[in-house]
């Protein structure tokens, strides 16, 4: 009998809510919107910073140092080299690339010029070194690389160093640099996105105040007739669920064709970053931080909100 | 069943609602309060309610003094009074029967007893046919009785009615009346206020008059003297 009682409730409380939603449609539907804006945000700051990520991934991806060894360099000290360069923790990629694969190349790069094509004819021998490419696991690693080429530790066998020369010096300034603006964009990017999303987080909950502050007099009455707090709170926690609920189903049905539509310019932009793939992935990520995100504000501004005006 | 011991209410600003008030009404009386806008009659019943603290003094509800009362407890105990207000104090987005029925879910009552009761009750105010009406569809006379449907839904001990013919016709008054006087017959304590001469006459019950905060008569079988 009494747990009859207690589904009677319950029973109540989400029918007093959905008629609640639903006769103060106009309410509803502006509360909607302004935690629709909320999620939008929260869901807008996700992908720009997995943008923001992916193309400063890829921008550091594109810094390396290229090594000159050598022309008389034996395979047997590049190897050598090569491993022990590879066995540096900041290195994350060595690549090796032989005398005749580079002339292959160089051939290839030049195929349209007669002039280089004719004189390395005729100088017979390849004059081109091989060279080691290394990718750094961070930009700013590069430094102590170049430290670790440029110290004993790669000579050959007879003392000699089969490194001509590394172009560190030469990007050194644009690597510093980089990993400077690196820094900031990771840091001034996720500051503003916070920010932006407290700020709509802040209207948004102070947009479902006023909604129940036209309530007040409601409110009042229903203590004088009687009622518990309990029993004049949930319904309204119920409608501020249903404003989250909603404006989530939007939001996530607009990110659909929304991303769809961004997603070639987001491949152009950021080399191969597609929106509307990385959507469609994180899904189940985005589904819950957006709904999970619309419902507790929905349900805790109301809470809270009601609660000012059950002190009758 | 209720009694007002030396109460006096003060505001902040030294205006005096009530001062030094004692009376008592007994199970089953009728009885009016008159007296000037200002007069501190609406006071009192605010303070019946416990929407008021009186300065000081104390109120007695079934011999229990309300103000002692625990905010859960003010729950349980508004549940066995009836209030009516001159501003109808309906819930504006509920119909006729929601309206009531909102009373008897409060109480904790069951599904089946507001099924029941609520189109009676209706019935009982002559509003049989308005059940699914919402308030700014009703006429003001039609809204008052909803209102005092809602206030004797829940059988309270007593209702008290704070000038529930203030916004009213005299047709719509009269009718008024009559339902109380019919609910009064029926067991119900009903304490009502007043400043309509016309209702104070046509009852002939006992009658308070007050004035600057102050009781200055109380007569059985009363009339309107001011």
């Amino acid at each position: 009998m009494k747990k009859n009682m207690l589904w009677t409730k319950i029973k109540r409380v989400l029918r007093a809510g959905f008629i609640n939603f639903w006769r103060n449609g106009f309410v509803s539907l502006s509360s909607i919107l302004v935690v629709f804006v909320t999620l939008f945000t929260i869901g807008s700051v996700m992908i720009l910073l997995a943008t923001l990520e992916t193309s400063l991934v890829q921008i550091k991806q594109k810094v390396d140092i290229n090594v000159d060894l050598v022309q008389t360099a034996s395979e047997d000290d590049i190897q050598v080299l090569k491993k022990s360069l590879e066995d540096l923790p900041e290195v994350k990629k060595v690549t090796y690339v032989s005398r005749d694969e580079r002339l292959v190349q160089f051939k290839k790069q030049n195929e349209n010029d007669q002039l280089i094509l004719q004189s390395l004819q005729e100088l017979g021998d390849n004059p081109l070194g091989a060279v080691l490419n290394i990718e750094a696991k961070d930009p700013s690693q590069y430094e102590s690389i170049a430290k670790f080429l440029r110290s004993d530790s790669v000579l050959s066998k007879d003392d000699k160093s089969i490194v001509a020369r590394d172009n560190f010096n030469r990007t050194e300034v644009a690597i510093n640099r980089l990993v400077q603006i690196i820094d900031t964009v990771q840091k001034i990017g996720f500051g503003l996105s916070i920010i932006l999303a407290l700020i709509s987080i802040i209207i948004a909950f102070n947009t479902i105040r006023l909604t129940i502050y036209i309530s007040r007099e409601e409110i009042t009455i229903m203590k004088l007739v009687g009622a518990s707090n309990r029993h004049i709170r949930w319904p309204f926690v119920v409608s501020g669920t249903l404003y989250g609920f909603f404006a989530a189903v939007l939001v996530l049905a607009i990110f659909y064709p929304m991303t769809y539509w961004l997603s070639p310019y987001s491949v152009k932009l950021v080399g191969g970053f597609d929106v509307f793939a990385f959507y469609l992935q994180n899904f189940s990520q985005f589904f819950l931080i957006i709904f999970g995100s619309g419902i507790a504000l929905g349900a805790f501004s109301s809470y809270l909100a009601v609660r000012r005006y059950l002190s009758v | 069943m209720i009694y007002f011991d030396k109460v006096s209410k003060v505001y902040s600003d030294k205006s005096v609602a009530l001062s030094d008030v004692t009376f008592g009404v007994k199970p089953k009386e009728f009885v009016s309060i008159v007296g000037h806008s200002g007069a501190g009659k609406t006071t009192l019943l605010r303070m019946i309610l416990a929407e008021e603290k009186p300065t000081n003094g104390s109120v007695f509800f079934q011999s229990v003094n309300i103000h002692s009362l625990h905010k859960r407890q003010i729950v349980y105990m508004r549940r066995k009074i009836g209030a009516i207000f001159q501003d109808f104090k309906l819930l504006p987005n509920k119909t006729a029967f929601e309206n009531i029925a909102f009373a008897m879910e409060a109480a904790g009552r069951p599904d089946e007893d507001i099924q029941a009761d609520v189109p009676h009750v209706l019935q009982l105010v002559d509003l049989g046919d308005k059940m699914g009406k919402f308030p700014h569809e009703m006429s003001g006379g039609e809204k008052q009785r909803v209102a005092i449907a809602r206030a004797i839904v829940n059988q309270p001990d007593v209702i008290i009615a704070d000038e529930p013919t203030g916004n009213l016709d005299p047709v719509n008054t009269y009718e008024i009346v009559q339902i109380l006087k019919k609910i009064n017959d029926l067991g119900t304590t009903i304490i009502l206020t007043t400043h309509n001469k016309g209702v104070i006459d046509s009852l002939g019950r006992r009658v308070i008059t007050m004035e600057n905060g102050k009781i200055v008569r109380d007569d059985h079988e009363g009339r309107y003297v001011l």
